[in-house]
């Protein structure tokens, strides 16, 4: 298992390329859920919990179910399915085995299916050929760096709550063009480094 | 036992402007920021859509009286993963040219939440042809929208419409990085906004977020 490329994948999911500001995925959770700081953190802790175990969910049926039959034509079919069942299943677990979870991070686990960053992830690996462990870096990488987007809007967005907007501009066109500024401070990480 | 009482055109007009994918509900956002840096990606994304909304429609419409409630969203989720599959499979062998750009973003298409709406809302509850009027509709009213903004973006980022080069001197680089994808979006979004609140005396649009 080499550390430094795990790392790497890590750092470059999270910030170079970061699935909300340089491959747009996401963006109706995003927009969403940005609104308050206390939603923001509260989805991204699900979030990043549920990337991960997807990631390795999909990675070992990916590799050990679909290839060996030659079925990777249906991937896209199968990987919503897995994640379907898993989001269904974590909610009702966490249902049953801790309420007070449940009763704060419930809400986002119903959220995520439709998130498109879920999906993602698992063709991303598939089509990368990431190993076991890479995919579940890329996952990681790719949780965190969303709460890392998730976070900095709300926190600005918080403040543009008593910020004089123009009408026509108000709510999400608003947020577009604040995504856009972070976007472009975003740029700055590319090429920070190579894989 | 139909609950719609609009005549097709209605039908047809309500998806493209009044609840415009985009621009009035604010879903399905992924896709008009990440293909739209040229006019070749904005419509080949937006066709696709327009086939699978319709063909979903169409499909759960027929079968909306053997779909048990209880088990709906995965029966949907299926219906719709199957028709994104047909034509990733036909983008794969027809275009490979786009595909190989935009060939990501077309998988995505299963996880788009007007897709799934429409199906919930509409076409579970409408007879056969209504639905395939809303269906076509919404579809033709995302890739308006798609076309809109990747007219926008291409001719002042790169200087070009479809490829064809014909303005000389320094593009704006900004609008084809991703940074100009959210700015041409909150832009259009702010003027479309101001347009209906002007002439139309709206609030402007609420957006689900």
């Amino acid at each position: 298992m080499d550390f430094v490329k795990l790392f790497e994948l890590v750092v470059a999911a999270s910030l170079i390329n970061n699935f909300v500001f340089t491959r747009f995925l996401g963006l109706c959770i995003f927009f969403g859920v940005s609104r308050k700081m206390e939603t923001a953190v509260g989805m991204s802790i699900t979030f990043t919990a549920v990337m991960v175990v997807s990631a390795a969910l999909s990675w070992v049926v990916y590799e050990k179910i679909m290839i060996p039959l030659d079925l990777t034509f249906l991937k896209i079919i199968i990987f919503i399915g897995i994640v379907a069942a898993f989001v269904q299943s974590a909610d009702t677990i966490m249902k049953k085995v801790s309420p007070a979870l449940y009763y704060k991070l419930g809400v986002y686990l119903a959220l995520i299916t439709t998130n498109c960053i879920i999906l993602a992830v698992p063709l991303i690996n598939a089509g990368e050929k990431y190993n076991f462990f890479e995919s579940l870096a890329f996952g990681l990488g790719s949780g965190l760096g969303f709460a890392l987007a998730l976070v900095i809007m709300a926190s600005i967005r918080e403040r543009l709550e008593v910020a004089d907007v123009p009408a026509p501009f108000r709510g999400l066109p608003i947020s577009f063009i604040i995504a856009g500024l972070i976007a472009l401070a975003f740029t700055g990480f590319s090429g920070l480094i190579t894989l | 036992m139909s609950i719609h009482h609009k005549s097709n055109w209605e039908l047809l007009k309500n998806g493209m402007f009044g609840e415009n994918t985009i621009f009035r509900m604010a879903i399905s956002l992924c896709p008009s920021i990440a293909v739209t840096n040229g006019l070749k990606n904005g419509v080949a994304l937006g066709v696709s859509v327009m086939f699978v909304q319709t063909m979903v429609n169409i499909t759960v419409s027929a079968m909306r009286k053997f779909i048990h409630p209880k088990i709906r969203i995965p029966i949907f989720m299926l219906v719709i993963a199957g028709y994104v599959t047909i034509i990733d499979m036909l983008m794969a062998t027809y275009a490979r040219a786009v595909y190989r750009e935009i060939g990501l973003y077309i998988q995505i298409i299963v996880a788009f939440a007007s897709i799934f709406a429409r199906a919930e809302v509409f076409a579970s509850k409408n007879k056969i042809i209504p639905s395939f009027f809303d269906g076509l509709g919404m579809g033709i009213g995302f890739l308006l929208a798609m076309i809109v903004i990747s007219f926008f973006r291409e001719l002042l980022g790169k200087g070009e419409l479809w490829g064809i080069s014909f303005v000389s001197g320094n593009p704006l680089l900004i609008m084809i990085l991703p940074a100009g994808g959210f700015l041409a979006v909150g832009l259009l979004m702010g003027f479309f906004n101001w347009v209906d609140i002007k002439f139309y005396g709206g609030k402007g649009a609420s957006g689900a977020g």
